[in-house]
């Protein structure tokens, strides 16, 4: 699928971009941007597409990559999901949406809400609906909001239940080191609302503890300014689901690290076989379960198959990415979850120097690993009482086990 | 189905001729057919063909201007939306043939009521540049009015016509350059970009470097005196930057906020204005969003490790605090592996060498190749910009050599050549157990390292370099081409150290080499054997060339210095496209070095009068906004109008004065912004102008730090928006008619001057002594909404309309 829109531009420009697909080992390793003679090639990598966005002259690259990655989140936004046969399918509705994010190479209205009045989103109800009152989905007049100060949110939103969601998510990345110590970990936070409240609130939270966010960045709704000041954010919130905030909280403080990996792995160079062997703990978890383990270990290319016994979960190994994954589930403190057994090796393939790393996932409900609190939530400018709900996830980010 | 009467079928059509043309098929034959829907009623139908029509339109120019005159009636339409995307339609239609028109309904647009539709005009203007470049002096008209805009949403589009139409007309950003960075945070995202992009060059064309002073202590004599003058006012808020024009301190605290973007572009973006215009000492306020960045996509990720490569480079201490950041996982892509090792070793110091150390010690052992080569690279840079750990690592990959992997081996085995060339002192056990290693690599390029290194040292091994020699000999003939050179290279050498063991050998090689394939091998045999056997031709004794053999082949060489490959990047403005590929690219606009002396500063001042910046700040920022007044105006405005508002706000100033004369030196502190945020104040009108004056500046102010009186208030302005007069100002009117409310109380003339001054002091978050008077006021203020506002909203409109 192609759009132009300076002037139209030969699609074997592509072709430069397909030799570095072949060249590059997987997907992940092709440059984000590939010069050719005449153009330059800025691609993005989601859900196994690529975005592919052509230049002709300077542009600040991150530019690109950010407006590529905003177009899929427009999709994402619309169709609920972004795949290939799901573009094709709506390819009118994508055509449009391009049509009024970009104009001559510059960003026009990128806020999901505001095209979302302009186009509307796809459903069947809408479809039928449309069909017998041959209406279109296409809106007629201009956003409101687009003039507005406040580009972000629609005018003459209305509920029936006004609901404001707040979810925590923070995400520990990790390196753990062989023997166990941490290398380096810091918490990577989200705040994602979903608010779905009449009128025009204006909402402001503050947190018991502020003082642990290292570096923020906010949603251009948040006002800046009090922040500052008082550390609470105060904002005329978007309708639906965004992002709030994000929040690192990095090095220099302490992160709890909630899990243990005790590990050996053995491959031995003779007699083509090698040992492994794995135990879970809890650590520093206040009192919660930790739930969703899964540990993955790419391993080496000379591995042939996995005999491994556990005692909780299951585990697959995938012989063509040599893949070892483990789903353990929920961690039972009584009988911690461990995996054994064997590992056979190509045999005559050069020895493995060194051990792989253990990728770990996890989730905490109802713990912010940091310690982090909402205090309260006011709102003003409304009259009714919304409903409010604060919800905490701790979650593996980056949670490397080294063996 | 396209000349069927009915919409859906009209609409059913459109959508598979848009399928066609999505998938590159070519559609053109059907060109008539669509172009006659273009006046279809249903909007979707119409989108349709106004997609299609910018595609095909350049190809089929006849029949595409059939569609013109459906443009201009619809450019006519009372629907803004309408309006705007004929505009955008007919400004992408590529046919020379209607640049007239387009020219005119960009004028008219740029004109237009509604902000959207200028800025629809704002974005055709480079469209037409594009297509006609001689429109040039015209459309900088335009666009020098659209720069003028206040609203936030043309600021952005304007500015971007401005780069790519006339981006050499730096003076037409001068009047604009307060209000820009006043606006600057409320700009949508990609309008921030590039309006930061533009100050950026701006900055460095207009202000004088701020490093000077640390570079030099004697520059400073030189600079321009007026900073210095400036220096005692700004002493106390700017001690780090004694020096700093105001404007450009203005533009990196405006700037500043926007490090908390949640779009990366404008991080980055910040970042580089930081890195290029800001003081040294303030440079590092940048390195913790960037940071932050690398919690993004994997392109995100790219394009900022490679940012922080170059700027790591020359400022190590900026990301020191964050080195554990650049630690490398194994689920990192290959590239951005290599990125984060070539920080972490541009990154190392005495102190952190050992955590980097240890790090790059478990990167050695992983799976990914070209990783495990580059880490083992940056040991060896680690170990040769820092002294201190040079043994530790030649020991380290000294021990790497009994690696089982070829490809590690390899790799340390050129890497310790280079080490050793920087101090080829005692390491004698090395050399020997790297000559042992000649018959278990393979890899050509470590035995060459090998080969190279027994021959320049070959003095502390006598007995076991020509032994190598003679084996290379034997196996001459399959080895590589750069093998074979280095083998040359040897027995030459030896031949000249140690002739009785080696001469036959030497000359055996030599003859093999003379009859190789490579014609670069033939030739350095021919070469060499000229130099070492002239003997060969009939003249009989030694040339003088011969005699000087062992000057020419044994004569010290300089040490490598391994470097950063990113070195060079620092001609490029950071975060560009230029700068990424490390190639010029296409339409670069370089960055201006800064001038020696800064320009006029006064051309940034919008005013008619020339003041004096120094001596009373306050009374300058009076001026300024009163003069930004009479612009805005202008139009409507009868000159005695102007001249009335001049005189009534020297009227102020006067007074002003008196003021400023009471209060402390405190306020010296706060009147840069001041009158920052004096100038970004919007238009008023002559009757209620000074209580307005009062008012706007505050509700500038008080939109960013929103107070939470303002919730109060909200409600009412919001419903207001209907009323059809919102549309010309939209963005404005709320908020005065909110904000009128409080000045408006204040009826009294002889207090004006007065509250004036509160505005002013409340508008400071610096000195907190001067709060006080201003909050019970302040809580006045705000009850009595109604009835005055009302009144103001009268007055305004009229005007407005006009």
């Amino acid at each position: 699928m192609e759009k132009h829109w300076k002037s139209v531009i030969s699609r074997s420009v592509c072709d430069y971009f397909f030799d570095h697909q072949r060249k590059a080992s997987s997907p992940e390793d092709i440059p984000p941007v590939i010069a050719t003679p005449h153009h330059y090639l800025i691609s993005v990598y989601r859900s196994s597409m690529f975005f592919v966005a052509v230049c002709t002259t300077e542009v600040a690259p991150l530019f690109v990559v950010e407006f590529l990655h905003r177009v899929v989140d427009t999709f994402e936004d619309y169709f609920s999901e972004c795949t290939e046969s799901i573009i094709k399918e709506h390819y009118v509705v994508v055509y449009e949406l391009l049509d009024e994010m970009l104009d001559n190479g510059f960003p026009l209205a990128t806020e999901s809400n505001i095209l979302k009045e302009l186009i509307k989103p796809p459903n069947i109800l809408r479809t039928i609906a449309n069909t017998v009152t041959g209406k279109s989905n296409v809106s007629s007049t201009l956003p409101s909001g687009q003039l507005s100060n406040i580009p972000w949110r629609r005018t003459g939103v209305k509920y029936t239940n006004n609901e404001a969601y707040f979810d925590m998510i923070e995400e520990v990345d990790a390196i753990i080191d062989k023997s166990g110590s941490t290398v380096c970990a810091e918490i990577q936070g989200y705040i994602d609302c979903c608010i779905k409240l009449s009128g025009m609130p204006d909402l402001s939270l503050s947190f018991v503890n502020p003082r642990l966010f290292d570096d923020v960045s906010f949603h251009p709704c948040v006002r800046f300014k009090r922040w500052e000041s008082e550390r609470v954010l105060s904002f005329i919130p978007p309708d639906g689901n965004f992002r709030l905030m994000s929040y690192h909280i990095g090095s220099q403080s302490i992160v709890a690290i909630p899990v243990y990996v005790r590990h050996s792995l053995c491959l031995r160079e003779s007699g083509s076989g090698g040992r492994l062997d794995i135990t879970l703990g809890p650590k520093q978890t206040l009192g919660r379960t930790i739930e969703n383990v899964v540990l993955e270990i790419p391993m080496p290319k000379s591995v042939l198959n996995c005999g491994l016994v556990t005692n909780q979960g299951k585990y697959t190994f995938d012989p063509v990415s040599k893949l070892l994954v483990w789903e353990v589930g929920r961690i039972d403190v009584t009988k911690l979850p461990n995996i054994r057994g064997t590992i056979s090796l190509q045999s005559g393939s050069p020895p493995v120097e060194a051990n792989p790393s253990i990728n770990v996932k996890f989730t905490i409900n109802q713990l912010a690993v940091s310690g982090l609190k909402v205090n309260r939530l006011d709102m003003y400018g409304e009259k009714y009482k919304p409903f409010k709900g604060v919800k905490y996830i701790t979650k593996a980010g980056k949670f490397q086990v080294r063996m | 189905m396209l000349d069927s009467n009915k919409d859906n079928l009209k609409l059913e059509a459109m959508k598979r001729i848009i399928g066609m043309v999505a998938k590159g098929r070519e559609a053109s034959d059907l060109f008539p057919a669509v172009v006659k829907n273009v006046v279809s009623k249903n909007i979707e139908v119409k989108k349709l063909v106004y997609v299609y029509l910018v595609r095909y339109a350049e190809e089929q120019q006849d029949l595409a201007l059939l569609s013109i005159s459906t443009f201009q009636r619809a450019l006519k339409d009372p629907n803004q939306l309408i309006r705007a995307s004929a505009l955008r339609v007919l400004s992408s239609i590529r046919v020379t043939m209607i640049v007239p028109i387009v020219m005119l309904a960009i004028k008219d647009a740029a004109a237009d009521m509604s902000p959207y539709v200028r800025k629809t005009a704002a974005h055709a203007i480079p469209k037409l540049y594009s297509l006609d470049q001689d429109q040039k002096e015209e459309l900088i008209q335009v666009l020098e009015k659209l720069l003028y805009d206040k609203t936030t949403l043309v600021v952005g589009s304007a500015v971007m016509a401005f780069e790519e139409v006339c981006p050499e007309r730096i003076d037409l950003i001068h009047k604009n350059f307060r209000k820009l960075c006043s606006l600057l945070v409320d700009v949508d995202e990609w309008g921030q970009v590039v309006i930061i992009n533009m100050l950026t060059r701006y900055a460095r064309s207009q202000f004088t470097d701020p490093n000077l002073q640390d570079v030099d202590e004697d520059e400073e004599s030189k600079r321009p005196f007026y900073e210095d003058e400036n220096e005692v006012d700004e002493e106390q808020q700017e001690k780090r930057a004694p020096t700093l024009d105001p404007d450009h301190r203005l533009l990196l605290r405006s700037a500043k906020p926007l490090l908390q973007s949640r779009n990366a572009a404008v991080v980055l973006s910040v970042a580089q204005l930081y890195h290029h215009t800001a003081p040294r000492s303030e440079v590092h306020q940048v390195a913790k969003a960037m940071i932050r960045l690398l919690r993004s996509h994997r392109e995100v990720q790219d394009i900022v490790l490679t940012s922080i490569a170059a700027t790591a480079t020359r400022r190590k201490v900026m990301f020191e605090p964050f080195l554990k950041s650049f630690f490398v996982r194994s689920s990192d892509a290959t590239h951005i592996k290599l990125l984060k090792l070539e920080i972490l070793t541009s990154l190392a110091t005495e102190s952190s060498v050992g955590i980097i150390l240890r790090e790059l010690q478990t990167y050695v052992a992983a799976h990914d190749p070209p990783f495990v080569a580059a880490a083992i690279q940056a040991i060896g840079r680690c170990a040769s910009n820092i002294k201190e750990v040079t043994d530790t690592c030649l020991n380290g990959l000294v021990s790497l050599l009994s690696n089982k992997d070829q490809a590690v081996v390899a790799e340390s085995v050129v890497v310790i050549k280079k080490l050793l060339q920087t101090q080829p002192s005692a390491h004698r056990e090395i050399i020997i157990q790297m000559a042992k290693l000649v018959d278990s690599v393979t890899v050509p390029q470590a035995r060459a390292s090998i080969l190279w290194l027994l021959g320049e040292y070959s003095e502390r091994v006598p007995k076991i370099a020509p032994d190598v020699l003679r084996k290379m000999a034997k196996t001459f003939t399959s080895e590589e081409d750069i093998v074979k050179l280095q083998v040359m290279t040897l027995a030459v050498k030896l031949c000249l150290t140690n002739p009785k063991q080696t001469k036959l050998l030497c000359q055996y090689v030599l003859q093999l080499a003379k009859y190789d394939q490579n014609y670069d091998l033939r030739d350095r045999a021919r070469f060499l054997r000229h130099i070492i056997f002239p003997a060969d031709a009939e003249s009989g004794g030694p040339t003088r060339l011969s005699k000087q053999a062992k000057k020419i082949f044994l004569a010290p060489k300089p040490a490598p210095v391994p470097e950063s490959h990113f070195k060079d990047r620092e001609q490029f403005q950071l975060g560009s496209l230029s700068h990424y590929i490390n190639t010029k690219a296409n339409g670069y606009q370089e960055l201006p070095p800064f001038p020696l002396e800064a320009p006029d500063p006064k051309a940034r001042d919008v005013e008619t009068e020339p003041q004096v910046m120094e001596q009373a700040p306050l009374f300058t920022a009076k001026k300024v906004s009163s003069k930004k007044d009479s612009k805005f105006y202008s139009d409507t405005e009868s000159p005695e109008d102007e001249s009335e508002e001049d005189e009534n706000s020297s009227d102020e100033d006067d007074d002003d004065d008196e003021e400023e004369e009471d209060s402390s030196s405190d306020k010296d502190e706060e009147e840069d912004d001041n009158e920052d945020e004096e100038s970004s104040g919007l238009e008023e009108k002559l009757p209620k102008k000074v209580v307005k004056s009062n008012a706007k500046p505050k509700s500038d102010e008080e939109e960013e730090e929103d107070e939470s009186d303002e919730d109060d208030s909200s409600s009412e302005s919001v419903s207001d928006s209907d009323s059809e007069d919102e549309s010309s100002e939209p963005s404005s009117v709320p908020k005065k008619q909110t904000r009128n409310a409080k000045p408006a109380k204040e009826s009294t003339p002889v207090v004006k001057p007065k509250s004036n001054l509160d505005l002013l002091l409340d508008l400071d978050d610096v000195s907190p002594a001067f709060t006080p008077i201003m909050t019970p006021s302040l809580g006045g203020f705000l009850t009595p909404m109604s009835t005055p506002s009302s009144q103001v909203k009268t007055q305004l409109f009229p005007d407005i309309q006009v």
